[in-house]
Formats: C-alpha cells, structure tokens, sequence
C-alpha cells in the first residue's frame, strides 16, 4: 500500500494519472452542466414566495458548498505535504487555492444578486457572510504567500500552516446560522428546506457538476505545475518536450 | 522520534491550538457576533439602551397598519412581541407572517404606570427562512396544518 502511494506521488506518474484524468471529467462536467441547468432553470417549480428569484441557489449552494470543501481539500494536501513531503500533494493544495477562491467569489456574488431583492439589502455583515469573507481571505493569502517564495518547497511549508491554522473558519461558517441569530437563513439542505423532488434533483445534479469542474481544473492545472517544478528533469525533457539526450 | 514522527506532532498540536483558540474565541465574542435580538432580549431588557442595534423575528399576522408611507407593524418571537414604525419602502419578501430583521431604537413611552417599547427603525430586511417550495406545495402544508 505505501509502495502504491509512492509510486502514484511520484511526480512523472501523477503527471500522466492527471493527463488520464482530464477527458474523463471533461464531458460529464459538460453533460451534468447542462442537464442541471435544464432542470433548476425549466423543470423546477418556481417558489410561492420568491417565484423564480429563488433559481440562483442552484449556483450559490454548490459553490458556496465546493468553496469550503475545497478548503479542507487544500489544508488536508498541505498537511500531508507537511509530514510526509510529498511534492504531489504540495502541487493538489497549491492548484486548488484559485479555484477555491473562485467558487467563493462565485457563492458571495450570487448571494448579493440574491439579497438585494429578497432581503433588500446587497451585503450585510451577519456571522455567516463575514466568515465567508474571511475565507475569500484565507485563499488570497494562501496564493500571496505561496508565491512569494522562489523555492516551491518553502512557499508550500509556510502556506501550508497558513491553510491549517484557516481550516477554523471553516466550522464557524457551516455552524454560523446555528450558533448565532443571523440574516442567513439556516441549512435548506438535509433538513428537507427543499420541498420539491425536482428542486432537490436539480440541486444534487448541480452539486455534482461543481465536483467534476474542481476535478477537471485540479487536472489540467496540476499537470502545468507539475511541468513547472520538473522542468528539469530527464522523463519531462525526454517525453514531455522530446528532446533526445 | 523519527522526523516524520516530530512533524506529525506539530501539526497535531497546530492543529488542536488553533481550534482550541476558536473556541475560545467564539465563547469569548459570541454576543458581538448576533446579528439582531429577539423581542424577548428587548423587553427583558438585554437590548443595548440608548444605542442603534437589530431586531429580528416574525412579522404577527394581521398587524400591519400604513399610512402612506409610514408603516407599523408588531415583531414577535411567539413568546413577545413589539411595535415597530418604520417610514420608507419595504423589500419584495415582507410580509405577515414572514422574517424581518429591523434596526433602529427603541423609545420607551411610559403613561402613568404602563410603559409601551416602540422600535423605531431606520432600515428593515426581509428575513427568508430555509424553505424551497411550488405554490401548490405552500397551500397543500397551509391546508394541513388547519386540520
């Protein structure tokens, strides 16, 4: 087993696992991507209160749900990096940091579009948006960091801690509608807020198309990582760009 | 000790010190961090004087009175509520019956030995609840609870 795991760390492999990887995820983002939006956009009833406002959750949930997870994603990989010293896993947190950042930027904007006509305010500084914030943050400063050292090594170590000591926030947002009295409304999922089956599928199918795009972008970005700190090795001189030494 | 060993210790203790400070941090801070108060807080009370803050709960059914653009209305948690006025434009979502989140004062009237709390409110915000459902749904959970 730990043979196996070290044979797959190992850069030239993960880079061709990742080359594997990006087809496979490709298509059904695509297909998932566009059944989804079918049927949060067409198929789903409209609200009783909100009519058809309440359609951006379909966007907003699974962004704001991939925009934590990935987090953990990032802090668990610069973890392992930490003790283990895998490269690889240095690579996964470091490519994932913009692609988190992104899904964040993706759940406050869609919320705001939200808030303005619902609540009827843009932004309010309630626990669960400000700890959302703080995570938008916590990503920049994870990317600052990293790329303010020249050795990958050292940038992944600091920024590893960085990401570690941030994984914090990320209970005190899932738990913020709980704990405190906020604007937010609390979970509409697995506490059946959603009262329509066809709400419930387009939400799921939307979820899953959020997990094949994080995938996708963690292959193809992964891969121009990997090619980066190799660049001077004999298999990516030899194979990747054919040069005959 | 083997390195691997040492680093997964402090990570471990990294790990643990930071959510031990969390939560400490948020036992610490977790008034500052309500976004509003419940009826209940204001007339026993704990509602900051003389200061602007929030109120947050339903909106009691059938008490929604306007005169052109000054509106009052009654804020209850189902255990009490209070008078709130408020003059301007309200979001698409209030309604009796639903969420609102309100900041302003409260003025505290007193005529001989009855004293009356008004919010007097600057701002309000529709609160939404958690709840996803068709018009059909709505009606058929209305219809039952009726029963």
């Amino acid at each position: 087993m730990w043979k196996w795991i070290q044979r797959q760390a190992s850069p030239k492999v993960f880079f061709e696992t990742c080359s594997r990887l990006t087809p496979w995820f490709f298509w059904p983002f695509i297909s998932l991507l566009l059944i989804g939006l079918y049927w949060s956009l067409v198929i789903s009833p409209a609200d009783y209160q909100q009519g058809d406002g309440y359609r951006i959750i379909f966007i907003h949930v699974p962004s704001a749900i991939l925009s934590m997870m990935i987090y953990a994603i990032m802090a668990i990989a610069g973890g392992i990096g930490l003790i283990w010293q895998i490269k690889m896993a240095e690579v996964v947190a470091k490519v994932s940091a913009p692609i988190g950042a992104g899904f964040t930027i993706i759940a406050l904007a869609t919320g705001a579009i939200w808030g303005k006509p619902m609540w009827g305010a843009w932004w309010v500084w309630d626990a669960r948006l400000t700890s959302e914030l703080i995570l938008l943050f916590l990503y920049l400063a994870y990317m600052s960091l990293n790329s303010a050292f020249d050795n990958p090594r050292t940038a992944a170590k600091s920024s590893s801690i960085l990401a570690i000591v941030g994984l914090i926030n990320l209970p005190i947002i899932h738990y913020s509608v709980k704990w405190w009295n906020t604007l937010h409304q609390g979970y509409s999922v697995g506490t059946g807020g959603l009262k329509d089956p066809d709400m419930q599928i387009a939400l799921g199918i939307m979820f899953l198309a959020s997990i094949f795009l994080y995938v996708l972008l963690v292959s193809i970005k992964a891969r121009t990582e990997v090619l980066i700190r190799e660049q001077n090795s004999r298999w990516v001189k030899e194979e990747v760009v054919g040069v005959e030494l | 000790m083997t390195k691997r060993q040492n680093r997964m210790i402090l990570v471990g203790l990294l790990v643990s010190g930071v959510f031990l400070a969390g939560y400490l941090g948020i036992k610490a801070f977790s008034e500052n961090l309500l976004y509003f108060y419940t009826p209940s807080d204001i007339v026993d009370g704990k509602a900051p004087a003389n200061k602007s803050f929030r109120v947050g709960g339903l909106v009691e059914t059938d008490s929604l009175v306007r005169e052109g653009m000054l509106v009052t209305f009654m804020v209850t948690d189902n255990i009490k509520s209070i008078k709130v006025t408020y003059e301007g434009i309200l979001p698409d979502l209030f309604r009796e019956g639903q969420g609102v989140v309100a900041s302003g004062t409260v003025l505290n009237k007193c005529v001989g030995l009855t004293c009356t709390n008004t919010f007097i409110a600057s701002e309000v915000l529709a609160k939404h609840d958690e709840n996803y459902m068709p018009p059909e749904v709505a009606a058929a959970l209305e219809a039952s609870s009726q029963e």
